[in-house]
């Protein structure tokens, strides 16, 4: 479960960066993604996929969250 | 590279690894590739941040090295104490060249080299005694001093030293910051993990200082250097095309940097990062905790200058972004007469640079700026996101190599033959000897500064006092030469 920074690039995509792995990832998709809910599975462009328990109200991007592998 | 082709470069890489045994070979081959612009992630065509092989000639630093010389070293109005044996301070010390103002010993302490001195006594029995005494002697001798990093060596991990509780004792006794940064450099596989420790003690004891003091005025054009690089006054020629924007800069890390500075940068609007590698962690840290947005600039070469003035600038308002223009207009006669000088003389060269952190990528800009093409690049401790950003930089089938060792660095500027390689000191006279000009692109070859519209004058003429140095028509003894007449008969034969 590794702590995960959420941040917005510049064109407004989000950013799934984790420190310890030197990972840095655009997000491709998230599953809710409401002005209630943020969360759930997420899956990045590098085809990997991240689950989040849906958090709400939607988090402020920067922050900080952990975030668990999906395993398939 | 324009005269090889993907699969040249590809082969070549083949053929250089050929030299190694089946386990390295494996290793090593993922740490070299022919660069492919249509990649967007690095980490499918190249491996980097990973341990070394053993026996091969690394170019590397250690973990110390990235938090005592790039992070905390330059901070001019502390005391960094080299904290154990006597020579990872003392060999390191004032080779950096960030120059600073101020009164060295006085309030300031940038060249000196402070050390616990570790003896056979203190591994045994351990240093924290001698710790304690040694920063209440720095307090009584420096008495301007604003605080003190302990800067571990190797031993101190090793026997487990509690320097952690000796600097918060010392803090409350002086009241000064006392800052214990576990950077033993034997930590991580190179330099790269220094800077992270040193970032996240910067964020630990630093940085929240100031957190419940308004007494700072601010403005909404204030923002921070960080990552200034500040070889021979880089910092210097960087900041006056800031304030030349109106732009005021309240803080500069880690070249001619305070410790009253650094804690300062919360408050600024803008976070300009110029050394990713070594200062992106406390960047996104400001951005998460305090809401600071962050930008990587380069101000190498006047195309990249102009590129990233207009994006710092579009972060303000109208007047910073006419500003901006303004300071392009203003230095175009200078840097266009540079390039006129120049460029004639240094047209189609090839250049290899093996640097850290963001030389590799960055200078690109610059050398283009003077007609000259950047054949292979690489770096020494850089991770995939330093890829990510160098894959577009460079032009298609060039070669990227991670961690290079001395044996394929020699292969391959043997093949490449190029015209210029810029890297360390440590390759310097190697390459110097085998006749290819050479300049460090670490210190800059005891000239500078290159970055900023002053800074590319200077690095055009060193490039071309370089390359165009009549001493390489006289790589061989004259009496070894071949005569008039030999020379003749070759031509004939041919």
């Amino acid at each position: 479960m590794p702590n995960v920074m959420i941040r917005k690039n510049e064109t407004g995509a989000l950013l799934f960066y984790v420190a310890k792995k030197d990972m840095e990832e655009t997000i491709a998709s998230v599953e809710q993604d409401s002005a209630e809910r943020w969360g759930g599975e997420v899956a990045l462009t590098d085809g990997s996929r991240w689950y989040i328990d849906p958090i709400s109200p939607p988090p402020n991007f920067p922050t900080t969250l952990r975030f668990r592998r999906v395993d398939d | 590279m324009s005269t090889m082709t993907l699969e040249e470069t590809k082969a070549l890489i083949q053929e250089v690894l050929e030299a190694y045994p089946d386990k390295a070979r494996k290793d090593r081959a993922k740490h070299l590739a022919a660069n492919d612009q249509s990649v967007e992630q690095s980490k499918k065509c190249i491996i980097s941040n990973r341990k070394s092989q053993p026996g091969v000639m690394t170019i590397r630093g250690c973990a110390y090295a990235g938090s005592k010389g790039v992070v905390w070293g330059p901070i001019k109005d502390m005391v960094h104490i080299s904290h154990g044996p006597v020579g990872c301070g003392a060999y390191s010390r004032a080779g950096r060249r960030n120059y600073y103002t101020g009164h060295t010993g006085v309030n300031t302490f940038g060249t000196m080299n402070f050390t616990s001195d570790f003896q056979e006594k203190d591994i045994v029995f351990g240093g924290d005694k001698k710790l304690e005494k040694l920063i209440d002697e720095i307090e009584q001798l420096f008495p301007l001093v604003k605080g003190v990093s302990v800067q571990s060596e190797c031993p101190i991990g090793l026997i487990g030293d509690d320097i952690e509780a000796v600097a918060k004792k010392k803090t409350k006794e002086h009241g000064k910051p006392v800052v214990p940064v576990r950077c033993e450099g034997f930590r991580g596989v190179s330099q790269s993990l220094g800077h992270h420790i040193a970032n996240d003690a910067i964020r630990d004891h630093v940085l929240g200082n100031r957190d419940d003091d308004e007494g700072f005025e601010t403005s909404p054009y204030d923002v921070a250097i960080i990552g200034d690089y500040n070889i021979g006054g880089d910092a210097w020629s960087s900041r006056i095309l800031l304030e030349e924007m109106g732009l005021r800069v309240v803080a500069q890390w880690s070249g001619d940097g305070t410790l009253p500075e650094m804690e300062l940068t919360p408050k600024v609007k803008l976070n300009l990062i110029h050394c990713y590698r070594s200062m992106n962690y406390i960047s996104r840290y400001m951005e998460e905790r305090y809401g600071i947005p962050w930008m990587e600039y380069n101000f190498f070469g006047p195309t990249k200058i102009a590129e990233s003035l207009r994006k710092i600038a579009a972060f303000f308002d109208e007047t910073i972004q006419a500003n901006a223009e303004r300071v392009i207009a203003k230095y175009r006669t200078e840097y266009e007469a540079v390039i006129a000088k120049y460029r004639p003389r240094l047209e189609g060269k090839k250049v290899m640079l093996y640097v850290g952190g963001l030389r590799p990528r960055h200078v690109i800009g610059a050398y283009e700026d003077l007609g000259m093409e950047v054949v292979g690049t690489g770096y020494e401790f850089a991770h995939n996101d330093d890829y990510d950003r160098t894959i577009q930089e460079m032009g298609n089938a060039t070669l990227l190599y991670d961690d290079v060792t001395g044996y394929e660095f020699e292969a391959f500027v043997k093949r490449v033959k190029p015209d210029l390689i810029g890297s360390g000191i440590k390759e310097k006279y190697i390459f110097q000897k085998m006749g290819v000009p050479f300049r460090q692109m670490h210190s800059w070859d005891y000239s500078g500064p290159y970055h900023g519209y002053d800074g590319f004058a200077i690095f055009a003429r060193d490039m071309d006092m370089t390359v165009n140095n009549p001493c390489w028509n006289s790589m061989q003894a004259p009496w070894l030469k071949p005569t008039a007449v030999e020379t003749e008969a070759i031509a004939a034969s041919a």
